[in-house]
């Protein structure tokens, strides 16, 4: 068997396997997954970046408040049902990842590191800054009754689940596929030796501007989803913390996997939520665990599985 | 963190019922009548960590109070109350996460305790979906707007809109008609910009100046030359850790002749008034929800809600007088909780089908008399938008003391209804 088929076989086995788990687990941890998938498609959106292009950015959490503003205020104002205010979502973010990569690709490393958190800091103040039609760091709520495509309540909890699946297995796919053709080599080329990748000839820019569009473009993808599922647009999600989540996730899931990002995101939610359950100081334990895995796992979950056991793992 | 508080009368419970005591042992028998004697479970979400960690421990200490005294004084429907406190780290998206692990995994019966407004509006929505009655306890006037839902009511705190607006009267006729406002620049300063500067003009005044400050800044004197020179009263409702440095400069672009000065004191709940650069404070005025120092007119309400939290004459815990309370709010929880019980046994509750019966019985609720229940004073329940209204307090700083100096009545704190939830179907 092929690499390329055991990479399409585990990717759907993956997506027919959170399916039935839609139907086996209880509600709670029913609920829990559903958040997941939607923050894993965020950190698939970022590791197309940080783990296949090699581009470290703390701002990410602009894109995924493009995204939920997008969908969030067409809804609100525009009065625009939920697939028109997605596909404005996805603009907003596309666009706003373009021009802030014609800007931030100019550096490199951590000046390209401080320019996206920059960037994202201003976006999170021009949330606040709108705060007439933002509610700035309060928020506002997306009605209950316009949340449904097609007669199909999204704020159902198995409907929830299955549509936080199918833009999951979107974002999954699309990467999985991109990585198997040139376009991806060529990313991961950037990513290991930038000048070597120039000299055979690529246009190593226009590469490193697709890869944050796309990156950007996912992770707004992500942040509608969140808004139009859970109901809630508010500023916090274009804090600088939301920024950090999906690198944590990233590297611990293991970056430049496909499934790492999921892999990070479920380990991380339970982890808080069970220390939780132990502790105030919950955030100690999560301290402690993502320093021994950065000791004992430098590569994430599913990098040192591939390392050590699975080569094949895409 | 998740605690389970006063469980332990359920394990009396169980071992009086093997025993054969049920009906002998004194404590067994205040839940003797109840169909079920399985507790009855509030989960709390308290902002233990983040922002919102000072409020949370507050909160925390009055939540355990009044569920002490309500669960010695026989229970719910003769059944116990059990906190199941869980933190939301101050954070909308772990709030509404909570909120689905106490319906789904904990089994409560009901939601309380929520402070900020971004995590009360962060997690309705999930209150509404999973048909959850959620109290919160917020001052927010995002019930009474209409955003959220049937499911998510405020009846144990006055909401900012009224509190404001109750402010104006005592403001133009003591302080003056010319105000300048100073603000944090985000929904909770926006607030109090609008709410106030309609209210003053209401009275005949004027807002002179709003000076919005940016939620980064961390000095405030170039701001305070956009002060106009004939500004009769500085309205301010800095909030976080920042309060001290803006107060402390204040005073020194002022020096000794300032003009009138007026605060909520949201901006120094948990702050000590000794604190080293408040003493330009003295003399100026404050909003307060509750006061903090115990007054003359003390009411033996009072008196008994602090020896039950533990806090002393001077607002700060009994045991370590540099721990200041969150006076002016934490109240909220110790009435919202005595509703909770008032609302089951209006409802005959005995588990979550009964969850729209509860939400009906505390729409329908009206007055609530000043009492053991309410000790910050009487209130009027508006079923209609699902929040509360009552008397407000406005103190003046004397001799590093906060003094009531005026009560609003509640009829100063009322405005025409929003929203009418009840006409929502569950």
């Amino acid at each position: 068997m092929s690499i390329g088929t055991r990479s399409t076989l585990l990717h759907l086995g993956l997506i027919a396997l959170l399916f039935v788990l839609a139907f086996v687990l209880p509600s709670y941890h029913q609920g829990n997954l559903a958040r997941i998938m939607v923050l894993a498609t965020y950190a698939i959106g970022y590791n197309v970046l940080f783990g296949y292009t090699g581009l470290l950015s703390l701002g990410h959490a602009m894109f995924f408040g493009a995204g939920m503003y997008g969908l969030g205020l067409a809804m609100q104002y525009g009065g625009l049902g939920v697939i028109p205010a997605f596909v404005v979502a996805l603009i907003c973010a596309a666009v706003l990842s373009a021009v802030v990569a014609m800007l931030a690709l100019r550096t490199i490393g951590v000046a390209f590191m401080i320019v996206t958190l920059m960037f994202a800091q201003a976006g999170y103040l021009t949330v606040l800054y709108f705060g007439a039609w933002t509610r700035g760091d309060e928020g506002f709520v997306i009605a209950q009754s316009a949340r449904q495509i097609a007669g199909l309540d999204l704020t159902q909890p198995t409907t929830r689940y299955l549509a936080a699946l199918v833009l999951f297995s979107a974002a999954l796919l699309i990467t999985a596929r991109m990585m198997q053709v040139s376009f991806g080599s060529v990313l991961i080329g950037v990513r290991e030796n930038e000048e070597r990748t120039r000299m055979l000839g690529y246009d190593v820019f226009r590469h490193k501007l697709a890869a944050v569009i796309i990156s950007g473009t996912i992770s707004g993808a992500a942040g509608a989803g969140y808004a139009v599922l859970f109901g809630y647009v508010g500023a916090t999600f274009t804090s600088v913390q939301y920024s950090i989540f999906p690198l944590l996730w990233v590297l611990l899931g293991g970056a430049g996997t496909t499934i790492g990002p999921l892999v990070g995101t479920l380990f991380m939610f339970y982890l808080i939520d069970y220390s939780s359950g132990l502790t105030n100081a919950y955030m100690l334990i999560a301290g402690v665990v993502l320093v021994l895995l950065t000791l004992f796992a430098r590569l994430g979950l599913v990098g040192e599985i591939r390392k050590r056991w699975v080569a094949w793992l895409p | 963190m998740t605690r389970k508080l006063m469980t332990n009368r359920r394990t009396v419970l169980k071992g009086a019922a093997a025993g054969g005591l049920l009906a002998a042992a004194p404590l067994a028998a205040r839940f003797a009548s109840a169909q079920s004697s399985a507790p009855i479970k509030i989960g709390f979400q308290q902002h233990s960590t983040g922002i919102g960690a000072a409020y949370g421990r507050w909160y925390g200490r009055t939540t355990e109070a009044a569920v002490k005294m309500i669960n010695d004084a026989g229970g719910i429907n003769g059944r116990p109350v059990e906190i199941v406190a869980e933190d939301d780290g101050t954070d909308p998206k772990r709030g509404a996460e909570v909120l689905e692990k106490f319906a789904n995994q904990s089994g409560c019966d009901v939601a309380f305790g929520t402070l900020f407004s971004h995590v009360v509006i962060g997690s309705a929505p999930a209150a509404g979906e999973l048909k959850l009655p959620y109290f919160v306890v917020s001052e927010g006037h995002h019930v009474a707007s209409g955003m959220l839902n049937r499911y998510t009511l405020q009846p144990g705190i006055t909401d900012v809109k009224s509190q404001v607006q109750a402010m104006a009267p005592y403001v133009s006729e003591n302080l003056g008609k010319k105000v300048t406002m100073i603000y944090p620049d985000f929904a909770f300063g926006h607030d109090h910009r609008d709410y106030f500067t309609a209210a003053i003009e209401a009275q005949g005044g004027e807002v002179l100046e709003q000076i919005a400050i940016p939620p980064t800044e961390t000095s405030f004197t170039k701001y305070f030359p956009k002060i106009p020179r004939d500004t009769e009263v500085i309205y301010h409702v800095m909030v976080g850790p920042a309060v001290l440095t803006f107060v402390k400069e204040l005073g020194e672009f002022f020096g000794p002749s300032r003009p009138e000065i007026f605060g909520f004191i949201d901006s120094l709940e948990a702050v000590d008034l000794a604190s080293p650069g408040l003493e330009f404070l003295e003399g100026t005025y404050f909003w307060e929800g509750n006061p903090r120092y115990a007054q003359e007119d003390q009411t033996s309400h009072d008196k008994m809600f602090r020896e039950a939290v533990g806090v002393d004459a001077n607002g700060a815990s009994v045991s370590d007088p540099k721990d200041v309370s969150t006076y002016a709010h934490m109240f909220g929880c110790w009435e919202t909780l005595h509703i909770i019980k008032a609302g089951m046994e209006a409802a005959d509750y005995q588990g979550p089908a009964d969850r729209a019966k509860l939400i009906e019985a505390v729409e329908a609720m009206t007055d609530m008399p000043e009492g053991d229940a309410h000790p910050q004073g009487p209130k009027r329940f508006n079923g209609k938008t699902h929040q509360v209204f009552g008397v407000q307090y406005i103190s003046k700083v004397e001799d590093g003391k906060l003094v009531k100096v005026h009560t609003t009545s509640i009829e100063d704190t009322l405005y025409p209804d929003e929203v009418d939830y009840t006409t929502m179907s569950f």
